[in-house]
C-alpha cells in the first residue's frame, strides 16, 4: 500500500496542476479576449455558404468497422503485456500458450482479411 | 520524496514543458521555412525566437466564439482535454536516473493511455461544434487514432520482452550494453510511424488536412481553443520522441556529457526528425491510411513479436 501510495500521489499532484494549468488558461482567455459576436461570424464554417443542413450526419459504416475491429485487437494487446513483462521467467508451457492464443487470433484476422472487413471503399 | 518537494518540482516540470513546447514551434517554423526555402518568423528579436511569445499573447486575446448551434460545455473544455493528459503523461517520464515524478512501475502503459486519451478531444470538439468539416475530421480521427493504436502497443512489446520491465528507469537500465534499436529495428521503425500517428503530425493528420476538410475537428476554434489544441500536439511530438529515446535510444546513456544533457540531445534530435518528415512526405489517401494500418504495420509487428519470443525463449538468455 505504501508502495502504491508513493508511486501514484505525485501522478495525482501532476494531474491536478495540468489539469489545473488547462483551467486557468481557458479561464484567462474568457476574460481578457474580445467578444464581439455577430450572426454572420459566428454561424459554423460551410465555404462561406449558410449551412444546407444539419452537420451531424449520416456517416460511412467502416468507421464502425474499425472501431469493432480495434477492440478484439487491443483487448489482446492487454492480455500481452503482462506476459511480455514476466517473459524471462516465464515455463515453455506459459509460452506456448500464448503462441496458441496468437494463433487463433492470426486465424480470424486472415478470416476477416479474406471477407473484405479490412478494405475501404 | 515529501509532498512540498514534489509540488516545487512539478510546477518546474510543467513550466520548463511549456516553454518547450513554445520553442519548439518556432524551431518548427524555422526548420519548415529553411526546408522549403522560404524564410520563416524573423521579425519578433533575434531570428524571430521571441514570435512564441506574441503567438501566445495574441491568442489569449483573440475572440472565440462558439457556433450558435453547437454545445457550449462542451466546446469550451474540449480543447483542455488535448493538453492535460499529454502534459500528465510527462510525470512518469526518466530524465536521468531517479528523475521522474513518479518512478511508475506501469510507466510505459501510462504514456500510451495519456497519449490515446487526446482523442476524445478531437472527437468531443469537432462533435460540439456542429460544422461539416470538423464532424469529418473528428471521425477521421477517431478511426485513424483506433487504427494506430492496435499496433502501437505491440510495436514496443519486444523492448519490454527483452528488459523484462515496464518501468522506463528499468528499460533504459537495460540498455547498458546495446541500445534496444539495435535488437528491434523492426520494432523502432513500426513505433515511429504509429508514434507520429498517436502526436497527429503530418503525414498522418488526415483529421485536419487543409486542403480538403478546412482544419478538420478545429474548423469552429480560434484564441485560447485553437492554442490548447496546438499545444498538446507539440506536447505529443514531444512526449512521443521521449518515450521513442527511452524505449530505443539508450535514454540518458552516453559518454562524457551528464544524464539529462544526453536525455534532451536525443529528445531534441528526435523532434527534429519529426519537423524533417513533415517537410518531405505527402499526405496518404484516407483508405491507404487505415489499410496500412491493418494490412501491414499489425501482421508486421505480431511477426516481430514472435520472433523475438522465439529467439529469446531458444536463446535460453532473457
Amino acid at each position: 500500500m505504501d508502495a502504491f501510495l508513493a508511486e501514484y500521489t505525485p501522478i495525482v499532484v501532476f494531474m491536478l496542476l495540468a489539469i489545473g494549468l488547462g483551467l486557468i488558461l481557458l479561464l484567462a482567455a474568457a476574460v481578457l479576449a474580445v467578444r464581439n459576436p455577430d450572426p454572420e461570424k459566428v454561424s459554423a464554417y460551410e465555404s462561406g455558404f449558410n449551412a444546407f443542413d444539419d452537420a451531424r450526419m449520416k456517416f460511412n459504416v467502416r468507421f464502425y468497422l474499425v472501431s469493432i475491429l480495434f477492440i478484439i485487437f487491443d483487448l489482446e494487446v492487454a492480455f500481452l503485456f503482462p506476459w511480455a513483462v514476466a517473459f524471462g521467467e516465464i515455463s515453455m508451457a506459459a509460452f506456448w500458450s500464448m503462441m496458441v492464443f496468437l494463433g487463433v487470433l492470426t486465424v480470424g484476422f486472415a478470416y476477416e482479411w479474406k471477407k473484405g472487413a479490412l478494405d475501404w471503399e | 520524496m515529501s509532498a512540498a518537494f514534489t509540488l516545487i518540482l512539478s510546477v518546474w516540470l510543467i513550466a520548463a514543458l511549456l516553454v518547450a513546447a513554445g520553442v519548439f514551434t518556432w524551431v518548427e517554423r524555422r526548420g519548415l521555412g529553411f526546408l522549403q526555402e522560404r524564410l520563416g518568423p524573423n521579425r519578433v528579436g533575434p531570428f524571430g525566437f521571441f514570435q512564441w511569445i506574441a503567438d501566445t499573447v495574441k491568442l489569449l486575446f483573440k475572440a472565440d466564439e462558439v457556433p450558435p448551434d453547437g454545445d457550449a460545455l462542451t466546446f469550451r473544455l474540449a480543447p483542455a482535454l488535448a493538453a492535460t493528459p499529454v502534459l500528465v503523461g510527462f510525470a512518469v517520464v526518466a530524465f536521468a536516473p531517479g528523475w521522474a515524478i513518479s518512478a511508475l512501475d506501469i510507466g510505459v502503459i501510462f504514456i500510451l493511455a495519456m497519449l490515446a486519451l487526446t482523442v476524445y478531444a478531437m472527437v468531443l470538439g469537432a462533435w460540439a461544434s456542429r460544422n461539416r468539416y470538423a464532424m469529418l475530421g473528428g471521425l477521421r480521427a477517431a478511426a485513424q487514432m483506433l487504427s494506430y493504436e492496435a499496433f502501437f502497443g505491440l510495436s514496443l512489446m519486444g523492448v519490454v520482452m527483452l528488459a523484462g520491465s515496464m518501468s522506463l528507469g528499468q528499460i533504459v537500465a537495460a540498455q547498458e550494453g546495446l541500445w534496444f534499436v539495435v535488437q528491434q529495428p523492426l520494432g523502432a521503425a513500426l513505433f515511429t510511424i504509429a508514434g507520429i500517428a498517436a502526436a497527429h503530425r503530418l503525414p498522418f493528420d488526415l483529421q485536419e488536412s487543409e486542403q480538403d476538410l478546412v482544419a478538420g475537428f478545429m474548423t469552429e476554434y480560434s484564441g485560447m481553443g485553437f492554442a490548447l489544441f496546438f499545444l498538446g500536439e507539440y506536447l505529443a511530438i514531444l512526449l512521443v520522441s521521449a518515450l521513442a529515446v527511452t524505449l530505443f535510444f539508450g535514454g540518458w546513456l552516453g559518454p562524457w556529457l551528464p544524464a539529462p544533457v544526453w536525455f534532451g540531445l536525443k529528445v531534441g534530435a528526435l523532434a527534429l526528425a519529426f519537423v524533417w518528415i513533415r517537410a518531405i512526405l505527402p499526405r496518404p489517401r484516407y483508405d491507404q491510411l487505415v489499410a496500412f494500418a491493418w494490412k501491414w504495420a499489425l501482421p508486421l509487428a505480431l511477426a516481430n513479436l514472435l520472433v523475438t519470443g522465439a529467439v529469446v525463449v531458444l536463446g535460453g538468455s532473457a
